[in-house]
């Protein structure tokens, strides 16, 4: 059974970090062009987030899949207290059925 | 009025802001109560506000992954997220969309195919819609006959029941699936999710509207565990789809960072609403989200035939799915209230 699932995972590990690029391939094509961000535009933190842009797409990216999901996290947890503080029950469901 | 604007620093465009909040919420309360990431209603909503159609795709799957964190976190509270089912799909998942999309690059060299790909799409929501309501008419006779019997249907009765048959081929290594509470061949899920990755692949979908009622009706998942679990892989798809999309240059973290404010609200009310609402409750209300998505493909299609009338059939499939959102997230979101008004007033009573 062991046996099976690191065969398994190996697999799905070697998938993934061998075909990261065509991912998604089939969605929407997207314009080929290339986009450059206006830092003209901008100053402070916006400035930078658009040179950083501009700059190393995959920096950029770093800090979207990080901000992102730290950003859900902070604004679930806020929401979650704010449920909480009505009076419902976060942590069970009693519903049982298809 | 130019509070209600912001300058998109990458798109470079001024997008009215509260319209996206309000989106946000829309998808966030359809999403957490159905388990799919929605990108087929976002889209649309995206162009509407006028947001550049190369940045509406990465932008609508980096704020999906906020919002399937926050949806799969509550889920898993509820109980109603299977993970060694979750993980084990997500593996079936990602190599059956890798030959999806491989297929559609391969038929693409052959022939344009995005005609046959809609038309595909057309009919497997057809076959969800009819999957959906064939079970809801079956439970029903079921209940119906009981009743006529003086007896009473079982709790976790269901109206269809593919998955018994599934379930009964005992192909090694078998596993337990605790939260679903299935015991089944290995081979089943991971079947089942390759099907649903490829054809997400060559549909250029997300796949939540397809996996949602696989888990149901192939693997046997309560309709909760299908709808947690389900969440669960798009969480983990939407962080993957927002570093290809991004690593592209085709996200706007900033119109998903204002769509999450409305997403994290709404997709906290569809998981609780989840507590409220019997399974097959879900179930119709899926279906006919279903059938809402067709009827907008069809005007598409119907678009591109009739040229003349093309503005007002695209306009007219936008307008639906925009209308499908609202309606849906405010009975969902007044089926949560009131469900949540009968369980403080029990617990005032109680005191």
């Amino acid at each position: 059974m062991w046996r099976f699932l690191r065969n398994f995972f190996s697999l799905t590990i070697m998938a993934v970090l061998l075909a990261p690029s065509i991912a998604l391939a089939a969605g929407e094509k997207a314009a080929p062009l290339v986009v450059v961000a206006d830092t003209r535009k901008f100053t402070g933190w916006e400035a930078w987030w658009t040179n950083l842009y501009n700059e190393s797409h995959c920096w950029f990216t770093v800090v979207t899949v990080i901000t992102v999901p730290v950003v859900g996290l902070i604004f679930g947890l806020i929401t979650d207290f704010i449920m909480g503080h009505i009076g419902i029950d976060l942590t069970s469901r009693e519903l049982a059925e298809h | 009025m130019e509070f209600f604007y912001v300058l998109m620093p990458i798109a470079g465009v001024k997008i009215f802001w509260p319209g996206l909040i309000i989106l946000g919420v829309g998808v966030g309360i359809i999403g957490g109560f159905f388990g799919m990431g929605g990108a087929w209603m976002v889209t649309p909503g995206l162009n509407i506000l006028g947001f550049p159609m190369a940045f509406a795709i990465g932008t609508d799957i980096a704020h999906m992954a906020g919002k399937s964190l926050i949806s799969t976190m509550r889920h898993g509270k509820f109980g109603n997220v299977d993970y060694k089912l979750g993980f084990i799909m997500l593996v079936g998942t990602i190599i059956g969309f890798e030959v999806g999309a491989q297929m559609v690059m391969w038929l693409e060299r052959l022939g344009s195919v995005e005609k046959v790909v809609r038309y595909l799409y057309l009919i497997l929501l057809a076959l969800i819609a009819w999957m959906v309501f064939a079970d809801v008419a079956k439970k029903r006779r079921k209940e119906r006959e009981a009743l006529a019997r003086g007896g009473e249907v079982d709790k976790l009765a269901t109206g269809l029941e593919w998955h018994k048959t599934f379930h009964a081929i005992k192909i090694p290594p078998m596993m337990h699936f605790k939260t679903a509470q299935i015991y089944c061949s290995a081979w089943l899920p991971i079947t089942v999710s390759f099907l649903t990755g490829w054809l997400a692949g060559i549909l250029g979908i997300g796949g939540g509207l397809i996996r949602m009622p696989a888990l149901i009706y192939f693997i046997g998942c309560p309709t909760h565990v299908a709808v947690g679990t389900d969440l669960f892989e798009v969480m983990i798809s939407g962080l993957y789809g927002t570093a290809t999309y991004t690593y592209k240059g085709r996200t706007e973290l900033v119109a998903a960072i204002i769509m999450l404010i409305g997403a994290s609200i709404g997709a906290q009310i569809g998981t609780v609403a989840t507590k409220y609402i019997k399974g097959y409750g879900i179930r119709i209300v899926f279906g006919l989200a279903v059938i809402g998505c067709a009827i907008s493909i069809v005007l598409k299609l119907l678009a591109r035939e009739m040229p003349t009338y093309a503005a007002y059939l695209d306009g007219g499939a936008t307008v639906l799915i925009l209308g499908l959102v609202a309606g849906m997230s405010l009975y969902i979101f007044l089926r949560m209230v009131a469900g949540a008004r009968r369980e403080v007033a029990m617990k005032k009573a109680k005191q």
